[in-house]
């Protein structure tokens, strides 16, 4: 069969822009997160206030960073009280974490992000897919410590 | 005195509703007509290589600094005030709603349009068109019409590569050489950037651009005056005209389409 030259650019042409639609439409407009190429393990771990924390904010250690926030959940404990439910995902190389490790939510610089810092603990049992960590503090809200500087506290 | 003045206006007027009158009769005419599938289609497909492929490489090239500037411009400004996580949204953003439509369409009017209406004014000025008309081929359906489709099937391509590339840039720029946290960069544009919102709305802007042009490309072509210098101030108002409606319909599309947003 004779391929015509022309036709063969044109499809050519169009791939390249269905491609771009793709691209556009999953990576950049996140229709959907299949993407996920680093390979990890989830750990689970609760918060009274998230503040902004996002899907894909960063889990980090002594700064470094070793993993993202997979998905968060609103969560109901016993007692009634909400609480926001988040899974972490860490990668695979950082699989000495211990498991009493405890989790807590700050900010990059004084307006931006907030991420995940884990601050190890001292247990011999080290975290794996599925663990949850038990001692977590929630963010700092800027709005919060206005409000309690502006109406001077409470006890 | 004030006769001629009252002379000039009224003669320009009415010339200029006849130029978009007799525009919009040529067009009407092209694609509003009997469809030839088989032929048809190899034709479109000859024009989509001319007009689409042929562009593909100035889309790019310029997509990808594009890109890159606004990674390097957005990174210096953002991380003044430790914003820098934001450069994502920064880049999508304005790639999505207005650079990616506006530029691509003006890189195409520049490169696309100014060779469609010099080809159809040299085969108007060679009488190509009429001897067309004498063996009773209308040249409305077998040279403007091909012509205007490519046009409009290939901008709308054309801005979607434009778009993605220039963000490709943009991570390049951002991320692997000034370091913005990689998770930062995609998620706080997958967080903002709204597929229907945003993506679909910048496809709708460029689609309507391709119509523009192609038609403003197409029409200054066939009313060209049959001489060299005929076709090169055609050719020039093929640019001219296009650019400026562009830059302004799109004032109106944002107007309509993210108003407030």
């Amino acid at each position: 069969m004779k391929l015509n030259r022309f036709e063969i650019w044109v499809g050519f042409f169009v791939v390249l822009g269905i491609a771009s639609l793709l691209m556009l439409a999953l990576q950049v407009s996140g229709l959907s997160n299949f993407y996920n190429t680093e390979s990890g393990y989830e750990v689970k771990a609760s918060f009274a206030n998230i503040g902004g924390l996002k899907v894909r904010s960063k889990v980090t250690i002594s700064g470094v960073t070793v993993g993202r926030v997979v998905s968060i959940a609103l969560d109901q404990n016993q007692y009634g009280e909400y609480n926001a439910l988040v899974t972490l995902s860490i990668n695979d190389h950082f699989n000495k974490i211990p498991e009493d490790s405890s989790a807590k939510i700050l900010t990059a610089g004084l307006l931006g992000d907030n991420y995940i810092g884990i601050v190890p603990g001292q247990a011999e049992e080290y975290l794996k897919n599925g663990s949850t960590l038990e001692l977590t503090s929630q963010a700092m809200l800027l709005e919060d410590l206005i409000s309690k500087f502006a109406v001077g506290g409470e006890k | 005195m004030l006769v001629t003045y009252f002379y000039n206006v009224g003669h320009r007027t009415i010339s200029f509703f006849e130029d978009v009158g007799r525009a919009s009769v040529t067009i009407f005419n092209a694609i509003f007509n009997k469809p030839e599938f088989v032929r048809g289609t190899a034709r479109l497909i000859k024009q989509i290589y001319a007009v689409g492929v042929l562009s593909l490489l100035v889309i790019l090239v310029s997509g990808f600094f594009i890109g890159m500037v606004l990674g390097l411009q957005g990174y210096t400004i953002l991380s003044k005030f430790g914003a820098d996580q934001a450069l994502g949204e920064l880049i999508a953003l304005s790639m999505v709603r207005e650079l990616g439509p506006v530029i691509g369409a003006l890189l195409f009017a520049g490169r696309a349009g100014s060779a469609l209406t010099a080809e159809i004014g040299l085969m108007k000025t060679t009488e190509q068109l009429s001897s067309m008309e004498m063996m009773g081929i209308d040249p409305l359906h077998r040279i403007i019409a091909p012509r205007f489709w490519a046009g409009q099937i290939s901008l709308p391509i054309l801005t979607l590569i434009f778009n993605a590339v220039a963000i490709i840039g943009g991570y390049l720029v951002g991320v692997v050489w000034l370091g913005v946290d990689d998770g930062a960069f995609w998620g706080n544009m997958q967080l903002s950037v709204d597929f229907r919102e945003d993506v679909v709305n910048g496809i709708i802007k460029s689609t309507v651009f391709a119509a523009v042009i192609s038609w403003i490309a197409v029409f200054q072509g066939v009313d060209s005056i049959p001489t060299s210098e005929g076709i090169s101030r055609a050719t020039t108002r093929t640019v001219v005209y296009s650019s400026l409606c562009i830059l302004g319909l799109d004032f109106f599309l944002t107007a309509v389409m993210f108003r407030g947003t």
